[in-house]
């Protein structure tokens, strides 16, 4: 039996996610003795591929290329993880949403500390109207809250993943 | 008797025309709100004027309270001749003719014969139409303030409970808690300290306006009725709060509080007895959870108005802390007629468990709309159809909204239900303070239920989260819904909030906020589904909104 | 005071009358989520998170507002109340802007305890993401409305407490906000006598002291406590 194809993808977080999935350490050899890693920043593939297993989702969905990308990902994908708060509540990204995305622009750009006179219109993707949390967008089969989510909780979701079952994370993980 | 502080109002208004001898005909223009926002006050001085002009010596012109008909004002009535006079113009010399009329007892409609008055009973409206609301001896005239009399030199505070409990008059505020029985647990409340009378005339349904008419039309008779109630239980002080967006209701009321009181009917020694009552007016400043009683009772204290739970019952620690007895304005306005004529006779009209007659503020999608008060137990369709004249434009009659925002939408089919208290309840909606509109095939059912969400989001006392918070998401569902961007599980998690927001709100406003949504979930789920599957809104009321990119908003 | 037998959960307790069934199930070590409760305050009876079930009653009964009676039969837990508790959680969560990653009171906050007690992963309602606004003017602590859940303890502590009842509530429905001085600047509070005792029962990151980074807002349960005993006493 082929083993199954993990993914990890990261739209618009700190990528502190990354990082504690990375905190698993040595546990990482055992997850990749059961696993294959498919896509994610942490391996070279340019395309996300089908046919899927399991995709891990850092980051809330700011962006029209957030958007694109995580619509693409669900079609390909059999059970989608949202990890970590911002996938899971928008977090600090949708801390944007009371102001809207021309205000912050304004600050971040036209008033604020980059030195640059007005936003990039070219090679960045536009922002969306509101952050949204992944699931507001695609359905999503787990979430595991946490900011980031702890190595034990992802180590202890991804265990229960591989294995066929889908983790019960409600006394797992929490906000913040 | 002017008043000092009403006296330049007055002044720029007609005398009423008075003959010393006998009379063809009296014309009775309407001073309630609804006439008088269509400029009844013009007519009463023109005409006045033009009586006075033509040398007649036998024609009457005063100022009545409300005649019914409200939507068709100015009204003028001509009891001598039974007709009533619908859209009565201010124009000097059609004002002539009609005076004509008046005199030979032509035009207009046979108030007898027309079937909008015919079906109705008059108990708590018998004297709107007939006294003039800023006189306290017109009342007195017609047998006003016999009842008071009778009760504190005739009856003891416990006959009077009793004749209350036997007439089977349940509180008209909404809830129906039977009056007798609220009474005699106030009578039987406290240690001989303080107890108060609170008249709640808070109204504040969207759209109704039956309290506001009987105090604009006929103070005299709820004051009457807080005095004997006043007496039953044994309280000497009370309060009428009433909201500031009723000027006139405030300006009547503290006008016959203090007629009454000089009539020695008020305050002190009434009836030259030794009960005396002493009552003042309180005036909200509009929010509908002000017409809660505990949120009521703590806006008189001066403190912030939002409900409480309760026990404790006001009946048992009220107003400052004190035993207090609480009604609505036509539960009081009922009591008058109950001590004169006996609480079996009031018990004789009506049907089931609810006795009496109601008042209701009919409108919508109905012929004629205005005030009617019919006895429980006349069919929906009865009062649509016959007194209302059914359903204008050949539009088909769809459903009956009872009960204000906390009550429901009752469908066509079901129009034959008698109009009584559990019947309502059991079709989903409730009796309410008498708000009925009427609504035809064009109305949409899920944009009503968003439209009373709405009604209850922003009335939200903002106290206890299901209500405050729970009340904005269903608003944003049903939105979503109208506008053709709601899926299946938008429709399942508004049920499931809706029926959290009942269960756990803490007052009958978040309670009742879920009511319109479930009613019209019940009757007309097809249309929910209409929007949700087919984004169409069968009424052709709902604009489909285009589906946003990121279905942002959600 | 007499003495009350009841059930509760099945278990045989008793209590004196007059007292609330939050208190009763406390001292027999059953357990009630609350938020606006706070031993030694007054009861407002608003999160409706205490909510249980009584028998013969028609709706749950809010447990910190209801008196035990004789023979009364109380059920704290039942999939529905439950299903209740994480709706009310999620309201509040949505209703502002709670991001704890940012907050004052990350690991130490009250919302976030009872989130995790009731086994909330998500949440299905949208973010409202009002501008609720901050007031930072006090020399020593300063409220962020965007995390207010509204529970009203600044305003019964500050009362009831502290006798200075600078702390009111304002407007009605999603503008409510709790207020200094009738909407006077916090900083600028005549009555205001700094005593932090707001900030201390704050379930919430609303109220804070200044000069405490994100999770830092903690060493304030053992000030509660204090309240609670002062107040018996009274
Ligand atoms: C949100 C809310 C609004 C209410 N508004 C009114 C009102 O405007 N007038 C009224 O008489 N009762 C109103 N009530 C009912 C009162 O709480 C109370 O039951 C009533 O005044 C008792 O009088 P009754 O027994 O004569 O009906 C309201 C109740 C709720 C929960
Ligand atoms: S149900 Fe609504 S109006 Fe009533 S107390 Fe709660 S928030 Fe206030
Ligand atoms: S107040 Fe509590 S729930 Fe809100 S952001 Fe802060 S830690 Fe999170
Ligand atoms: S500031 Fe804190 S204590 Fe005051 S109402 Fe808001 S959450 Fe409660
Ligand atoms: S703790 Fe009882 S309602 Fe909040």
């Amino acid at each position: 039996m082929a083993k199954p194809r993990l993914a990890t993808i990261w739209l618009d977080g700190c990528s502190g996610c990354h990082m504690s999935f990375l905190d698993l350490d040595e546990r990482l050899f055992d997850v990749f003795a059961r696993a294959e890693l498919v896509y994610g920043p942490l391996v070279d593939a340019k395309e996300f591929p089908e046919d899927v297993d399991v995709t891990l989702v850092e980051g809330a969905v700011s962006t029209e290329d957030d958007l694109r990308r995580v619509r693409e990902v669900r079609a390909k994908t059999k059970i989608l993880v949202s990890l970590g708060d911002c996938a899971v509540t928008a977090n600090v990204p949708g801390m944007r949403n009371p102001l809207g995305p021309k205000a912050i622009l304004e600050t971040a750009y036209a008033s604020g500390v980059t030195g640059a006179s007005a936003a990039p219109s070219e090679w960045v993707p536009a922002l969306l109207e509101r952050v949204q949390p992944v699931h507001a967008v695609v359905p999503v089969d787990v979430y595991l809250p946490g900011c980031p989510p702890s190595a034990d909780v992802i180590a202890e979701a991804i265990d229960q993943l591989l294995a066929g079952q889908l983790p019960d994370t409600a006394h797992l993980a929490s906000f913040g | 008797m002017p008043e000092p502080d009403d006296a330049p109002a007055r002044a720029r208004h007609h005398e009423p025309v008075l003959p010393e001898g006998p009379v063809r005909a009296t014309a009775n223009v309407c001073h309630a709100a609804g006439c008088l926002s269509l400029g009844s006050d013009l007519v009463f001085d023109r005409l006045c004027e033009r009586v006075e002009a033509s040398g007649t010596d036998d024609v009457g012109v005063r100022r009545v309270g409300c005649l019914g008909l409200c939507a068709q004002g100015p009204l003028v009535k001509v009891p001598e001749h039974d007709r009533l006079y619908a859209k009565v113009p201010a124009e000097p010399d059609e004002l002539d003719q009609l005076v004509e009329q008046f005199r030979s007892g032509t035009g207009g409609l046979v108030v007898s014969e027309d079937p909008f008055f015919a079906r109705q009973v008059k108990v708590v409206l018998r004297h709107c139409g007939s006294v003039d609301p800023e006189e306290v001896e017109d009342y007195v005239a017609k047998g006003g303030y016999a009842a008071l009399r009778r009760a504190v030199t005739e009856m003891t505070p416990e006959e009077v409970v009793a004749e209350v409990t036997e007439s089977g008059l349940r509180g008209r505020g909404g809830a129906g808690y039977p009056t007798g029985l609220k009474w005699a647990t106030v009578a039987k409340s406290g240690e001989g300290g303080h107890k108060y009378v609170v008249c709640n005339a808070d109204e504040g349904d969207p759209g109704a306006f039956m309290d506001r008419s009987v105090l604009e039309s006929c103070p005299q008779q709820v004051l009457e009725g807080m005095a004997i109630a006043a007496y039953a239980v044994g309280a000497n002080e009370g309060y009428v709060y009433v909201r500031a967006e009723y000027p006139l209701t405030v300006r009547r009321l503290n006008s016959a509080i203090r007629q009454a009181e000089r009539a020695g009917l008020l305050g002190t020694a009434i009836a030259d007895t030794s009960f005396s009552f002493h009552l003042e007016v309180r005036i909200g400043a509009g929010a509908f959870v002000c017409g809660e009683e505990t949120a009521l009772l703590a806006s008189i204290e001066g403190r912030r108005g939002t409900p409480r739970p309760r026990p404790p019952y006001p009946a048992a620690a009220g107003l400052f802390g004190e035993p207090t007895l609480i009604n609505n304005v036509e539960t009081f306005a009922s009591i008058s007629a109950i001590i004169e004529r006996g609480g079996r006779w009031y018990a004789a009209i009506g049907a089931n468990k609810s006795r009496g007659t109601k008042v209701f503020a009919l409108a919508g999608a109905v012929e004629r709309t205005g005030l009617i008060e019919v006895p429980m137990g006349l069919s929906l369709r009865q009062i649509v159809f016959e007194i209302g004249g059914g359903v204008p434009g050949g539009h088909r009659c769809k459903a009956v909204q009872t009960g204000g925002p906390s009550g429901g939408c009752i469908p066509e089919e079901l129009l034959d239900m008698p109009v009584d208290y559990e019947s309502l309840v059991s079709a989903g909606s409730i009796m309410g303070s008498g708000g009925m509109i009427v609504m035809d095939e064009t109305t949409c059912m899920v944009d009503v239920a968003r439209y009373f969400m709405d009604f209850c989001r922003e009335e939200s006392c903002s106290r206890c989260v299901p209500c405050r918070a729970g009340t904005v998401q269903m608003h944003r569902l049903l939105d979503r819904i109208c506008s053709g961007l709601a899926t299946r599980a938008d429709l399942e998690r508004l049920e499931r909030l809706a029926a959290m927001v009942q269960r756990a709100s803490l007052c009958g406003l978040g309670q009742g906020a879920p009511s319109t949504v479930f009613s019209t979930l019940r009757y007309f789920k097809d249309e929910y589904l209409a929007h949700i599957d087919h984004r169409t809104c069968p009424a052709g009321v709902c604009e489909m909104a285009p589906f946003e990119m990121a279905g942002s908003g959600r | 005071m007499s003495v009350v037998t009841l059930v509760i959960d099945g278990h045989d307790v008793a209590g004196q009358s007059g007292q609330s069934i939050l208190s009763v199930a406390r001292e027999h070590g059953i357990a009630i989520p609350t938020l606006c409760h706070l031993d030694g305050l007054s009861e407002v009876g608003a999160c409706r998170l205490c909510m249980v079930e009584v028998r013969g009653a028609r709706r749950p009964l809010a447990a910190c507002v209801t008196e035990v009676q004789e023979h009364m039969e109380v059920t704290t837990t039942t999939d529905e109340l439950t299903d209740y508790r994480r709706q009310i959680i999620e309201l509040l969560f949505t209703e502002r802007n709670h991001v704890c990653a940012v907050c004052i009171a990350n690991r130490h906050c009250e919302l976030q305890d009872l989130a995790k007690a009731l086994g909330m992963t998500h949440f299905d309602l949208p973010a409202l993401n009002p501008s609720a606004g901050v007031d930072a003017s006090h020399e020593r602590f300063g409220i962020d409305h965007n995390r207010c859940v509204l529970c009203t303890r600044c305003v019964r502590v500050c009362a009831e407490i502290e006798g200075a009842h600078t702390w009111d509530v304002r407007g009605r429905a999603s503008e409510a906000r709790v207020i200094t001085d009738l909407g006077t600047p916090w900083g600028e509070s005549p009555t205001c006598t700094s005593c932090g005792k707001c900030v201390q029962v704050c379930p919430t990151g609303a109220l804070f002291e200044k000069g405490r980074a994100v999770a830092e807002g903690k060493e304030r349960r053992p000030y509660v406590p204090f309240l609670v005993a002062r107040n018996r006493r009274s």
